[in-house]
């Protein structure tokens, strides 16, 4: 055996000693950085919160539409352009919608009621039941969305919302925004706008636009916090769930109807 | 003394037997192009829409494999229930239980929008949902039906004989009954939330799968001059006869159960009466072209004897199951989703599927040959499969085939 080589080699211990700190200080910057500037999305979302929606319909405006436009707008469903040689008939029946704006007369009454309809973020949701492989999920805030990498299309999810909240893009995508995400084959829906829950904004964009247009029908807030705005007015007003009887306990909530 | 079962590769001249496999073959190359367009340019090629997101691909997907569970019943009625007289039937009612699978599943499977993830849906689960379920009980029953037809065919596999036969046919009733739960739990649509949509599915699927194999045994039978007696086919085509009755039976107590709650009064009037399209295709499909005409035929004293009359009263069956299919599935999403009960919507925007008025599908060529392309694949596998393989036993003449009282052992001779 060679004498030499079972000597410890000081120079060669010291080179490493020093190439890792070197490394260390030049990388350590950089994750450390990263760490600061991504807080509020590194964190990972907890049930303290249960996000949600009161909608006020006396408030809400017949012909209004600040709220699906700012949808629109908010989540790229305004670059959606209809497929050369569809109709517009066809083209308004297979576009994506995340919220609707319906008008409600009584049969009894006669009473009108206005209200936007959305996916309504039901804390046992159906789709997220039926969907074969958990693309379509519930965050612990109760936000109820799509997984667009583990979204097949079967569009199961969209056979059992009792909302018709749910839309399939049917065509090639040529634009979308960097925040939203859209891809053709995949199912999707109102979100409460979650990337403004990622960075930690008030609201959403439904409810901006109907304050700025001085209707304020749209409350957005933690159902959880009895201090919270929604929880408040939930409080103080009667208020529904559309299709009480499948007993899904929305997160959106409807006073007036 | 039992009689020695003979099985024969199917025989007939090479250029008839590739003439039929060309034309399946296009059939099938023509169904896969259709897919590839659909997929290609998404789906808004197609009738589908964001109202009536299943279209004329389930039809036929969910035809095919609710007819694949009913084809093994052939096999299953020779083991389970020890009539000796359909163990001769045993290996063709395996394959085509199989190919029909396999057919369907290919259908739903291109459907999907993005059908490129099949690996995901392969490999990540949510086990509350019904349609994971379904995947595994596709899977199964493709292994069992494999092993099903080593223990019918091979001399090591016959002592498990009745024990996978058993097995496979408690599996094929899951299987029934988990596609139906597809359906029936579905508590946000009016004409799905009930459990009865399992029972019925499986009663279904008895005649669809026994309607096909018929067809199949007459076809391969005449094309090749072997000898299918009188007394077993009057056997298989009552059996057909209870299986369509039966149909009917349940097709009258769903829409009573429907009736028995005044929030589907709705439901029930418009699918009976004044559903257009879905209404005609109920009565004239479903009902009289699926189930009474059948009926008159097969139990018909002169009609009833006739092999030709029996062949059309097989595919009135299966004319009448596609029927069937397209109303449960279709009709179903296109009945409005009763959101505001006492109120009527008077506007919304964008309105499609929420005006109290139907949505509006219509089936597009490219879904319908995307279906049909499925259809070609279950034969195509059927035909390769009889002509390979001993599937077919060279006679079923009366004298040939085996009393009741003798089901013993699989006859193995031939194997």
């Amino acid at each position: 055996m060679n004498h030499h080589e079972d000597k410890i080699d000081g120079e060669r211990r010291a080179f490493f000693g020093v190439a890792a700190g070197v490394s260390a200080g030049l990388v350590a910057p950089g994750v450390v950085l990263h760490a600061v500037s991504a807080a509020p999305r590194s964190e990972p979302v907890t049930d303290a919160v249960r996000w949600g929606l009161l909608i006020d319909t006396t408030k809400c405006a017949d012909g209004c539409r600040a709220c699906v436009d700012a949808c629109d707008q908010e989540n790229g469903l305004d670059l959606q352009s209809k497929p050369e040689g569809q109709s517009e008939a066809e083209w308004d029946r297979q576009k994506s919608v995340w919220i609707r704006k319906v008008k409600l007369q009584d049969n009894q009454t006669g009473r009108v009621t206005n209200l936007p309809l959305m996916c309504q973020h039901c804390e046992h949701p159906p789709c997220v039941d039926v969907c074969p492989t958990g693309a379509s999920f519930k965050r612990a805030d109760g936000i109820v969305m799509v997984d667009r990498h583990t979204c097949i299309g079967c569009r199961y999810c969209m056979m059992a919302c009792p909302y018709k909240a749910r839309s399939f893009i049917h065509e090639t995508i040529h634009g979308q925004l960097t925040r939203v995400p859209r891809g053709k084959g995949c199912v999707e829906s109102c979100n409460l706008c979650v990337h403004r829950r990622d960075f930690g904004t008030a609201s959403t964009a439904c409810v901006d636009a109907c304050a700025a247009e001085g209707h304020n029908a749209l409350t957005f807030g933690d159902l959880n916090d009895p201090e919270s705005p929604i929880s408040q007015a939930l409080k103080a007003m009667p208020s529904r769930q559309i299709r009480e009887d499948l007993a899904l306990n929305t997160g959106v909530r409807y006073s007036g109807i | 003394m039992m009689k020695r079962i003979v099985y024969r590769e199917w025989r007939i001249p090479p250029a008839r037997y590739w003439g039929i496999l060309g034309i399946l073959a296009v059939v099938a190359g023509i169904g896969g192009l259709a897919a590839l367009y659909m997929e290609h340019e998404g789906h808004w090629v197609t009738g589908m829409n964001n109202s009536v997101v299943w279209g004329t691909p389930h039809v036929f997907a969910v035809f095919l494999i609710v007819a694949a569970s009913g084809a093994l019943n052939i096999a299953s009625i020779g083991t389970v229930f020890g009539k000796a007289a359909y163990k001769p039937l045993g290996r063709l009612s395996g394959l085509l239980a199989a190919a029909l699978l396999v057919g369907g599943l290919l259908v739903l499977v291109l459907d999907l929008g993005r059908p490129d993830r099949l690996i995901v849906a392969m490999t990540t689960y949510n086990f509350r949902s019904i349609f994971a379920w379904n995947i595994f009980l596709y899977t199964g029953f493709m292994v069992i039906v494999v092993a099903y037809l080593w223990s019918m065919a091979d001399r090591m596999g016959a002592p498990f004989y009745k024990g996978i036969g058993i097995f496979a046919f408690a599996w094929r009733l899951a299987l029934t009954t988990g596609t139906g739960s597809i359906f029936g739990f579905i508590v946000a649509r009016q004409a799905f939330d009930t459990a009865f949509l399992a029972p019925m599915f499986v009663i279904m699927s008895f005649a669809y799968g026994l309607a096909i194999y018929l067809l199949v045994l007459l076809f391969t039978f005449e094309q090749e001059g072997r000898v299918l007696g009188d007394r077993l086919l009057r056997r298989l085509k009552n059996l057909l006869g209870v299986f369509v009755a039966a149909i009917l039976y349940f097709t009258v107590v769903y829409f009573l159960t429907k009736l028995y709650g005044a929030k589907n009064y709705e439901l029930v009037g418009w699918v009976l009466l004044n559903g257009g399209a879905y209404t005609a295709v109920f009565w004239i499909g479903w009902v009289l072209i699926g189930g009474l005409a059948p009926l008159g035929i097969l139990y018909h004293p002169e009609l009833g004897k006739d092999r030709n009359w029996i062949a059309a009263a097989c595919a009135l069956v299966i004319l009448g199951g596609l029927a069937t299919m397209y109303v449960v599935i279709i009709a179903s999403q296109a009945f409005p989703l009763q959101m505001f009960p006492g109120q009527i919507v008077l506007e919304a925007t964008p309105a499609a599927g929420i005006l109290g008025e139907a949505a509006t599908y219509s089936p597009s060529l490219p879904e319908f040959l995307l279906g049909l392309g499925g259809v070609a694949v279950a034969l195509l596998i059927t035909a390769v499969g009889v002509r390979v393989l001993q599937f077919l036993p060279e006679s079923l003449a009366d004298q040939a085939v085996p009393a009741d009282e003798q089901a013993q052992a699989p006859a193995l001779a031939g194997a």
